[in-house]
């Protein structure tokens, strides 16, 4: 049977890290998308501290992702918040749309 | 289980400004009448900054006192951002009084969102722990995305607001991850047990120094979205350009001073040990910034985006100045210079972070006089932000005019305004660490930054005006902005005591 080590944890995160990075990159078409790819973002860290927490025996990890946690959902709220401001004024939520700003 | 009451009184000021948020929110629900109401938010806003500067220098320690389980430091730095943080946003908040009113934008909770994000920026300052920078910088960013979109029906500030969003989260996101990196290496947040990491033995394993450098990159990608450091910057002029100027003055000035804290923080304080890895990144990043922010100002014919890549190319002089903590390259005798002059270098590390804080304070109060500049020619309906719009300006206000060029002139680094010194202080460190190079580029790349400001100065004395109306700004916007512009003159001919305070600031540990 395989057991699971420190580095499967990390390679997990890290993936997760690169879709997220991507995600936000890449993403030519719906905001909505980016803002769960910052969400998963912070996910790919949780997991990260929740690893290292366990693997160093350490609860201060722990901790922190409650931490992160919390502070993701305010983060999500306002994201949502401009979002919906952005679409009363604009009818659009593609990213490509957005290009007053520019020079 | 014990549980010992923590120390409340080196967090004083925080607990005081915290405080007075739930109470302006709270008293201002009570106030029937509008114009009352708006009234008291912006007074109960100043009375809360006020009196946090007031308890910041009445409870500032001697030496540095850690509390709340070593979470929260306070100390002579920390002290000293505060207090200039504190600073920065009453100015701003004075500056953007009349355009915020002019726009119905007044309202009580743009007043707290504003505390609040000093509150953020005041626990970033006295971090001890990479938890306190997390939640302290989160408390400054959040507050400003909303006070970007705050002008719910403007769709460029709203536009301006997802956008700094959107790279502000990946900012955070990426800190995080740099900070879980460093915590596996480690087994440590806490930053002054990660500064003599080495000495105790944490993380000096190959492996786990590999994580850790790892880290490190994340940690300064981060740090370099925050301070908006070329290539991370792309945000920087969006922002400034689509949010009000009254908001754009509180995001170019107070703010840049927490990151250049949390880059002390995290870097000089909790990663001194791995400098000669962060040393090589800032190197390309200040290079970066300042040879992208100086040459692509020179093609924005809006003010407000022009000053925004200035603010790049300056924070890369900051960063300059951070980096030259170590010897760069191999160990040169750049102090027989100071020998010849009879002077006796400082250290280098105590020489770098007070030329970096320095040029910091510099920066802020030059930024302040920029876009209060700004603010005094905006109408209602109406942002003065194109270099049309400063065509002439001095056939309309010579004082003003005058006040504007000094700015100006300052900013381009032209003696003997306070932003030359600024720069002599960051040449000066990159020299003493033997940057030479760095240092010759910097002085040609701000050789080519003056053309875009003496640009603002020709237009302003030599182009015909647009329009011969006189000016329509309140008398405490107008005192405030002859102040500023003043005191742009007088600290460069007397920056003894600014230069002084910065190397005062210090905290031991880092000298």
């Amino acid at each position: 049977m395989m057991t699971l080590s420190l580095s499967h944890y990390l390679t997990l995160a890290a993936v997760l890290f690169a879709i997220s990075i991507v995600g936000i990159v890449l993403n030519r078409k719906n905001l909505i998308v980016l803002l769960m790819a910052v969400e998963l973002m912070l996910l790919a860290v949780n997991i990260n501290f929740v690893a290292f927490s366990h693997y160093l025996n350490d609860i201060h990890g722990q901790v922190f992702v409650f931490f992160v946690l919390t502070v993701a959902a305010a983060e999500s709220a306002i994201g949502l918040a401009i979002l919906i401001v952005l679409f009363r004024n604009r009818r659009t939520i593609h990213v490509d749309d957005l290009d007053s700003l520019q020079g | 289980m014990n549980f010992a009451i923590p120390n409340f009184l080196p967090a004083a000021a925080e607990i005081f400004v915290a405080v007075m948020v739930l109470l302006s929110l709270l008293l201002t629900t009570f106030v029937r009448e509008r114009q009352s109401a708006r009234a008291l938010g912006y007074g109960l806003a100043q009375i809360s900054l006020l009196g946090a500067c007031v308890i910041v220098v009445v409870v500032m320690p001697s030496q540095a006192v850690l509390t709340f389980s070593d979470l929260f430091i306070a100390d002579s730095l920390a002290g000293f951002l505060k207090l200039m943080i504190l600073f920065a946003v009453i100015v701003s908040l004075l500056y953007g009084r009349d355009y915020l009113a002019v726009r119905k934008m007044d309202r009580p909770e743009f007043f707290m969102l504003v505390q609040l994000m000093a509150l953020g920026m005041m626990v970033l300052v006295g971090a001890n722990h990479m938890l306190t920078v997390y939640i302290g910088l989160e408390m400054m960013s959040l507050p400003l995305y909303a006070l970007i979109a705050f002008d719910r029906d403007n769709a460029r500030a709203t536009e301006a607001a997802m956008k700094y969003f959107v790279l502000g989260s990946l900012a955070s996101g990426m800190l995080l991850y740099g900070m879980s990196m460093v915590y596996g290496a480690t087994g440590t947040m806490d930053l002054s047990v990660l500064m003599d990491a080495a000495s105790r033995g944490i993380g000096v394993a190959p492996e786990s120094r590999l994580v850790l450098a790892f880290g490190l990159v994340f940690l300064v990608c981060g740090i370099a979205f925050k301070l908006g450091i070329a290539p991370f910057h792309m945000w920087v002029p969006d922002v400034y350009q689509g949010a009000p100027t009254a908001v754009t003055l509180l995001i170019a000035g107070a703010p840049k001073l927490a990151a250049l804290g949390m880059a002390m923080r995290l870097l000089a304080f909790g990663m001194a040990d791995l400098m000669v890895h962060w040393q090589h990144m800032l190197i390309v990043l200040a290079v970066a910034s300042i040879v992208l922010g100086n040459l692509a100002a020179i093609v924005q014919t809006n003010i407000k985006r022009m000053l925004a890549y200035s603010g790049i190319s300056h924070m890369g002089f900051v960063l300059l100045a951070l980096l030259s903590a170590r010897w760069i390259g191999s160990e040169q005798t750049a102090g027989d210079a100071f020998a010849l002059l009879g002077l006796q270098p400082l250290p280098l590390t105590v020489n770098a972070y007070s030329a970096a804080l320095f040029y910091a304070v510099a920066y802020v109060v030059m930024t302040l006089a920029a876009f209060g500049t700004i603010v005094l020619l905006s109408r209602s309906g109406f942002e003065a932000d194109t270099l049309e719009d400063f065509k002439g300006l001095n056939r309309r206000s010579r004082w003003f005019a005058g006040m504007m060029m000094f700015t100006m002139l300052s900013m381009a680094g032209i003696p003997f305004f306070v932003g030359f010194i600024a720069k002599l202080a960051v040449l000066q460190a990159v020299v003493q660490a033997g940057g030479y190079w760095l240092a010759v580029l910097a002085v040609v790349m701000s050789v080519i930054g003056a053309f875009y400001y003496l640009r603002v100065v020709k237009v302003m004395y030599f182009d015909a005006p647009q329009s011969e109306e006189a000016l329509v700004a309140s008398p405490d916007v107008r005192f405030l902005l002859s102040v500023n512009g003043i005191g742009i003159a007088v600290l460069g001919l007397a920056p003894q005591w600014l230069l002084d305070m910065c190397l005062q600031a210090l905290p031991v540990a880092l000298s």
